[in-house]
């Protein structure tokens, strides 16, 4: 199993990730998911490399990527369920009250 | 050989599984099928002998996020066909532009040949974890710390967005209630007789 394998992997995950943030342009729970699986593909390109290169560094920054992707997602709900109480919905479209 | 057969299985059902995850009408479906991606995508991780990594993934991933969203899909009442319904109007522009994000990586992927050299760190009696911990707590000391302030502000921060006071007529506040002394709650008297407490 070679290196490019998982890179390829790695890449049609993103793709679907991307494609996920299109699809589903107005419901912000999908498109928080497809981040999550953007960065599930960040991390199999890290531990892909980390392991055939032999060295840990890559394992340690998925540590960090998962940090980041668990404060994102909480901060992110918790957002989106204060928004849903204010004006019951989660449609994206509706989220203009800033009018930037 | 049979490496390469684990590889394509898990490979094909997260990839299927992602695709599930964007394409499901419904969304605790959606929340189901990602759960299923990220197992895979653990079984893939001990498949590179990053064991503690695939670990973390499934208690952090599944048991946490994934049923965060499940508990936030379930709890929200949302009327999901109305956000669906314009969808298909996406459809070509999503798919032109992930062929093209997918087409430039593959290319750029394929030009890359990066020679094995997996035995440099593998050898010995070093496991995996045990490699983990002593690489985090010296090396990446101080970002470890950093993530652990950045969970701190997010643990808050979520409490902060989503706590509401509601006003009631008799509420307690305990701040004040602790705050206060003896000096000003307690007033002593001496009640003349016959006069009465003023």
């Amino acid at each position: 199993m070679s290196l490019n394998h998982y890179l390829v992997l790695s890449a049609l995950l993103f793709t679907i990730g991307v494609f996920g943030i299109f699809l589903n342009r107005r419901n912000v729970i999908i498109i928080m998911m497809s981040i999550e699986l953007i960065l599930l593909s960040v991390n199999i390109n890290f531990v892909a490399f980390s392991s055939y290169m032999g060295n840990v560094d890559g394992q340690i920054m998925t540590f960090f990527v998962l940090t980041v992707a668990a404060a994102e997602a909480a901060i992110g709900l918790a957002i989106l369920v204060t928004f849903f109480r204010n004006r019951a919905t989660i449609d994206v479209e509706e989220i203009d009250t800033l009018k930037g | 050989m049979v490496a390469d057969i684990i590889f394509y299985l898990f490979a094909t059902i997260t990839v299927v599984a992602a695709l599930g995850v964007v394409s499901s009408k419904n969304q605790v479906h959606s929340v189901l099928f990602l759960v299923l991606a990220f197992f895979t995508t653990a079984a893939l991780f001990v498949l590179l002998g990053a064991e503690f990594l695939a670990a973390i993934l499934v208690m952090v991933y599944m048991g946490a996020v994934a049923i965060l969203f499940l508990f936030v899909v379930m709890m929200l009442d949302v009327e999901f066909a109305s956000l669906k319904k314009e969808a298909i109007q996406y459809l070509p522009l999503g798919i032109a532009v992930g062929v093209v994000i997918l087409v430039e990586m593959v290319v750029i992927i394929t030009q890359v040949h990066i020679e094995p050299n997996s035995m440099v760190a593998v050898a010995g009696e070093v496991t995996n974890t045990m490699e983990i911990g002593r690489i985090l707590y010296t090396k990446y000391l101080l970002p470890f710390e950093i993530a652990s302030l950045i969970l701190l502000v997010a643990l808050v921060g979520a409490v902060v967005l989503t706590l509401r006071e509601r006003k009631r007529p008799k509420q307690q506040d305990i701040t004040k209630q602790h705050a206060r002394t003896r000096e000003e709650a307690v007033e002593l008297k001496k009640v003349a007789s016959g006069e009465g407490a003023s």
